[in-house]
């Protein structure tokens, strides 16, 4: 089954990986820094080794995003993104795994599960079994 | 050469045969996988415009053999080793006649497939490996059929060959005291690659392969290989008689259509009178088994000529059976909907109860679904309309849901 997995976190300034943006990011010791990234890295290889990961996207700034509207027969576009939150979405990941619990556990691997929050969406299949 | 173009199905047989041909002689099942996936995909471009060779088998060895012997003179080379003698042996010595005996096949066929279904691996890995060692396929053709990238399949498929071999599982078969629990892993493989194909809808992707009769085709191969297993012959039973229906399971919009309301004139009856022939067969003379069962209360629906006159009684006698065999959540919804079919909605609700509290049902539609079913029996359409309301809210299928939802509507508008 397909799970989205998506990074939340709230950055002081935008860049990847993420997390290292964060307040809480910028006060860990040189050590935690390389450890946690290295976890990251670890992570993503295990992903690909183990022919779970189907794709990743680290996404740009907010102050790239438009948000699209169409009103009155026109289409209008405003700076900013749909939703404003502290927590902005920083990137995502789509596993094809066995169980929902091995999703959860691999989204809570991503350093960001510690500083804000990683969240797990199945995907919906397009094919069912009869009731 | 001989002329015309061969049938895929026909050097896929032989996929199996050619690889148990090339680990035996060389060892190394890893690379031997690989080599005779190349040989397969050379013959797919090369015989349907230059003619099938006169013994594909020996073609295929032969080209398989060469490039394995390659292979392994690059690494070698790389790792300023000297050849050892087997690459010395020319790769024709071992294809002649006799050194490829019907007995042989049979055993690297079976050896192949309780190999790929490896206690180590998860479903998903055996899944991958089967379909292409035992089944031929090639990674983007299995690719396809699961809606996933080729790189993540063939990720799957380098990293299943390395756990085996980590395991340190050898090209052989089990001993006789795993056989049973291995051949239970492989038959479980079998089932989940026909479940995948029977759910699928008809995809725009004609070059989608069809995972059910690939299913098929291999269990009827674990059937020759294994005549007396009567679980193998309840298998392939329960696959005939579920395929036989597949025809009426959707409506033209893609729309699924529950056992009772499909048109059963465009069941299949070639496949459920093989289906129906063969477990009753198996079941005069086999150990009962939970494959076995749930063929015969497949036997059962398919026989009925309307969902009137299916014989209930005789359902939940065998879910009785079954409960028994193989005890498990799944196994109580199919239970509950046959005792609710014959002693009333009430029995079927209250054998139910106990699921609430069964951490697998946390968050399954299926359990919600089977209650709504059976308060709408009960007439308590209010209740009915909760129930099948939370299984649309946590099904993860698209016709499921909307099936569940259309449900929940109308017992909305029949309360009113």
């Amino acid at each position: 089954m397909k799970y989205l997995i998506l990074i939340y976190s709230n950055p002081e300034t935008w860049g990847h990986p993420i997390f290292l943006r964060t307040k809480e990011g910028r006060a860990l010791s040189d050590g935690e820094r390389a450890e946690l990234t290295g976890q990251l890295e670890e992570l993503i290889a295990e992903l690909h080794s183990t022919g779970e990961l189907v794709d990743a996207a680290a996404l740009a700034d907010p102050i790239n995003s438009r948000t699209v509207r169409m009103r009155d027969a026109a289409v209008v576009v405003t700076d900013g993104p749909y939703v404003e939150i502290k927590e902005q979405l920083a990137g995502l990941f789509i596993v094809d795994c066995a169980t929902a619990e091995r999703a959860e556990e691999i989204a809570g691997r991503f350093p960001e599960a510690r500083f804000s929050a990683v969240e797990v969406r199945p995907i919906m299949a397009v094919s069912g079994e009869e009731m | 050469m001989t002329t015309g173009v061969p049938t895929e199905d026909l050097w896929r047989e032989l996929a199996p045969q050619v690889l148990g041909a090339v680990v035996r002689r060389y060892g190394d099942f890893g690379i031997a996988e690989d080599v005779v996936q190349e040989a397969l995909l050379a013959a797919a471009t090369q015989w349907p415009t230059q003619g099938m060779p006169d013994n594909p088998k020996s073609w295929l060895i032969t080209v398989a053999s060469r490039r394995f012997v390659d292979r392994r003179r690059s690494d070698q080379a790389r790792e300023r080793r000297e050849s050892d003698a087997a690459l010395r042996a020319p790769a024709d010595e071992f294809v002649a006649p006799g050194a490829d005996s019907a007995g042989g096949d049979r055993d690297d066929t079976l050896t192949l497939l309780l190999l790929c279904c490896h206690p180590a691996l998860t479903p998903p890995s055996q899944i991958a490996l089967t379909l292409r060692a035992v089944g031929g396929l090639s990674t983007a053709q299995i690719a396809r059929a699961f809606l996933l990238p080729e790189s993540t399949l063939a990720q799957r498929i380098s990293r299943a060959k390395a756990t085996i071999r980590r395991a340190g599982a050898h090209f052989e078969l089990p001993p006789p005291s795993e056989r049973p629990e291995r051949m239970g892993a492989a038959l479980h493989v079998l089932y989940l690659i026909f479940n995948e194909g029977y759910t699928a809808t008809e995809g725009p992707d004609l070059h989608r392969v069809e995972l059910t009769r690939e299913a098929i085709r291999l269990t009827r191969q674990a059937r020759d290989l294994l005549p007396r297993d009567g679980e193998v012959a309840g298998l392939l039973a329960l696959m005939l008689l579920t395929e036989a229906r597949r025809p009426a399971r959707t409506r033209p919009d893609g729309a699924l259509l529950p056992l009772a309301e499909q048109d059963r004139s465009r069941w299949d009856q070639r496949l459920v009178a093989e289906g129906v022939d063969l477990i009753t067969d198996t079941l005069s003379w086999a150990p009962l088994g939970p494959y076995q069962l749930q063929a015969a209360i497949a036997a059962v629906h398919d026989e009925a000529d309307s969902a009137g006159e299916t014989d209930w009684p005789q359902i939940l006698g065998l879910y009785q059976l079954l409960e028994r065999f193989a005890p498990g959540p799944m196994v109580v919804l199919g239970h509950a909907v046959a005792a609710a079919m014959v002693n009333g909605p009430g029995d079927g609700l209250a054998m139910l109860r106990p699921l609430d509290d069964d951490p697998r049902f946390r968050r399954h539609h299926r359990l919600h679904a089977v209650r709504g079913h059976l308060l709408e029996m009960a007439g308590d359409r209010r209740s009915a309309h909760d129930e099948y309301e939370l299984a649309a809210r946590l099904a993860t299928s698209i016709p499921e849901q909307n099936y569940l939802r259309g449900k929940a509507d109308d017992c909305a508008r029949e309360r009113d």
